[in-house]
This record gives C-alpha cells, sequence and structure tokens, in this order.
C-alpha cells in the first residue's frame, strides 16, 4: 500500500510529467489559455493515458516479450494509442457532443502527446508491474491536468498584463513555466517508506 | 535552382521549427542539457524527417485519405524504431542519455506536422529537402540552446571550459533554467526577425 502512495505523491510532485520529465509540453503550450480547455484537455488525457498503459503493459507482457518482439515497441504501442484516441473521439461524439466540440482540434492531438507514449515506455522500462503501472499512469495524469490547470490560471491573469512585443505569447509563457518549475523543485528529495 | 534552396533555408529561418513553428518542444527542452545532447537528438530527429518525408510523398497517391494518419504515423515508427536498434548498437552511451526521447521521435510533432503539411503534397526531391532544411533548422535550434544552457550552467561548451565551473548558474541546466532560455532565446529570434524585415 505505501508503495502505491509513493508512486502518487512522486508522479504527481516530485517528478511532475510537465515540470521534472518535460513530457506533454506541446498540449502544455497549446491549451493552456483557458482554464475550460485546460481541464477537459487534462481529462481526455487521463482517460486515454489510463486505457493505453494498461492495454500497452499487457501487449509487452503478453505478445513481445514472450515472442522477442521487443524491436516492435514502438511501433505497437503508437498504434494502440492512435486507435485508442480515435476511439475516443467517436465515443464523445455520441455521448458528450459539447465536451467534443470543445475541445475541437486536440483531441486527434492526444496521439503525438509525448506523455501518453511516455508512461506507456516508462512503465516497461522500469519493470513495473500491472498494478503499479495503472497508478502510476493515473498519478501521472492527474499531475498533468495538474499542471496546465494551474498554467491555464496564471495564462488567463497574463492576458491582462503589458508584455514585451517580443514575449508575447510563448516566450512569457515559458518564462512562466520556468518559475513554475522551480517551485515544484522543493518537492524533490521527498520519499516516502 | 533558386526555389530548391528556398526549400532548404525556410527550415532553418522563416519555419524554423523550434522559434518559429514552435513544435516538438518535449525533446527541445528534455535534451539541451548540454551542447553535444542537443546536436545529437537534432541530427537524430532530421534522419528520422529525411527518411519519412522521403517514403511519404512516395506513397502519398496510394494511401486513401481517411487513414493516411495512422499509415504515416506508421512509416515513422519504422524508421524511429530503425533508428533506435542502430543508435544501441553503434552510440550506446548517447542513446543512454538521450533516453526516453529517441523513441519519442515518433510523437514528435515536427515529423508529422512536415509529414502532412508537407510531404503528402510534394515531390520527393522538395520533401527529401524540407526533411533536410526542417532538421538542420531544429539541430541548429537545439545545439544553440544546449550551448547556452551549458555555458550559463557548467561554464563549458562541448565539454571546452570557458570559465570556471562555481561561476556557473547550475539552474541552466536543470528543469526551470529549460523553459527560461527557450523562452529568452524564442524572443531573440523573433527580435531578431521583426528588426530584419
Amino acid at each position: 500500500m505505501l508503495e502505491y502512495i509513493s508512486i502518487i505523491i512522486t508522479a504527481i510532485f516530485v517528478n511532475n510529467i510537465v515540470f521534472a520529465q518535460f513530457l506533454g509540453i506541446c498540449p502544455f503550450i497549446g491549451v493552456s489559455r483557458k482554464l475550460s480547455s485546460a481541464v477537459g484537455m487534462g481529462a481526455a488525457v487521463t482517460f486515454v493515458m489510463l486505457l493505453a498503459t494498461a492495454i500497452t503493459w499487457a501487449l509487452q507482457d503478453l505478445v513481445l516479450n514472450p515472442f522477442g518482439l521487443g524491436f516492435m515497441q514502438t511501433i505497437v504501442f503508437i498504434l494502440v494509442i492512435a486507435a485508442l484516441v480515435q476511439m475516443l473521439e467517436i465515443i464523445l461524439k455520441k455521448i458528450a457532443p459539447v465536451l467534443y466540440s470543445a475541445l475541437g482540434v486536440f483531441l486527434p492531438l492526444i496521439t503525438t502527446n509525448c506523455a501518453v507514449l511516455g508512461v506507456a515506455i516508462t512503465v516497461v522500462q522500469k519493470g513495473m508491474n500491472l498494478g503499479e503501472s495503472i497508478v502510476y499512469a493515473l498519478a501521472t495524469a492527474v499531475g498533468f491536468t495538474m499542471a496546465i490547470a494551474i498554467f491555464a490560471g496564471i495564462r488567463e491573469q497574463l492576458a491582462w498584463t503589458s508584455v514585451p512585443k517580443a514575449m508575447r505569447g510563448v516566450p512569457i509563457a515559458m518564462i512562466c513555466a520556468g518559475l513554475l518549475a522551480m517551485a515544484f523543485m522543493g518537492f524533490s528529495g521527498i520519499k516516502i517508506g | 535552382m533558386n526555389d530548391k534552396l528556398k526549400i532548404l533555408f525556410n527550415g532553418i529561418i522563416a519555419e524554423n521549427p523550434t522559434f518559429v513553428l514552435m513544435l516538438g518542444m518535449c525533446p527541445t527542452l528534455g535534451t539541451t542539457g548540454s551542447a553535444i545532447n542537443g546536436m545529437s537528438m537534432g541530427l537524430a530527429t532530421m534522419a528520422v524527417l529525411i527518411c519519412s518525408n522521403v517514403v511519404i510523398s512516395l506513397i502519398k497517391n496510394f494511401v486513401p485519405s481517411k487513414v493516411r494518419i495512422p499509415a504515416y504515423i506508421v512509416v515513422i515508427a519504422a524508421f524511429v524504431s530503425v533508428l533506435q536498434l542502430v543508435m544501441e548498437a553503434y552510440v550506446p552511451s548517447l542513446y543512454a542519455t538521450l533516453g526516453i526521447f529517441i523513441p519519442l521521435i515518433v510523437v514528435n510533432c515536427i515529423v508529422l506536422g512536415r509529414a502532412e503539411a508537407f510531404a503528402s503534397r510534394h515531390g520527393v526531391l522538395d520533401s527529401c529537402l524540407d526533411g533536410i532544411g526542417i532538421g538542420l533548422g531544429f539541430t541548429v535550434a537545439l545545439t544553440i540552446l544546449g550551448a547556452v544552457r551549458e555555458l550559463l550552467g557548467t561554464g563549458k561548451v562541448f565539454d571546452l571550459t570557458v570559465y570556471p565551473e562555481q561561476f556557473g548558474s547550475l539552474v541552466f541546466v536543470l528543469a526551470p533554467g529549460a523553459f527560461i532560455a527557450l523562452g529568452l532565446l524564442i524572443a531573440l529570434f523573433t527580435k531578431l526577425r521583426s528588426a530584419k524585415c
């Protein structure tokens, strides 16, 4: 039990996927202008990340490793993720058309979200079992949603300030992200159990 | 000849993937702790970009429009897998340093973005040149960012000492410094470009 708590705290704070591992930056910059779209993106990523990690872990354990097909990992994993996102698009269009149109073009872009593929590869590389992998994926997704929500809140405020012309848009956002990353560095070294 | 050169230089200045298009931020931030790492990552991505651009422009007429994105992803994933195996065999220390970012080239927005925006609409030679141009732009951007971070953080560039390490600000080699250095470089590039025109 303690190890699960350790995984959760580490994935959300100490080793935050955005501020420490540099994964998921593209949607982090792209979808964080409004708090509502940021949270929606976070929810969608959580769903995809959870399912993708479970399925790819199972594939690695039951198909790729026993048959010595380790080199196919990249191709198989990305195809699973692409298929999952496609499925999510179809499902969302049917049961939650408002959310579907709110996410717009960013929904198919979850396929290219480094965080999803990154987590899928990491759990295999670190030799986690299925339970640990699912907890890790869920915690990472929560960390991602938290990061993108905090950032969206800051950017909404930034829109009202006067920024030098060359710094407008992405550069000032990057500086803010850097300061946020510095704040999250305060969590480093925390270990549970 | 002139428009071929234009495609080449387009990727380095006008449509520089890092400073103008602002794609592929993840490896940009994650692998630029030192100049040599940044340059290696840029070259690895360029290799995949050239190969995938060429193949996709060759198959563009045979792929139905509805399944083109998954098809492109399979092509890119295949080349990334090849790159992984080659790097693991011939440059194992570099492969270990770059870590998870090598397989993540497959989801690098630049590679898929160029496949969709350029290779699927142009001939083989143009796509190849575009791959080289964008790849060079990416490599130059990553090398510059890596050099800046390494210089400010450790006083060295490409492992050559410029000033003593104790005067360096370690933050630039760590996570926050990556964000800050990249933000400032993008602002500088934007300023220089608007000053030129």
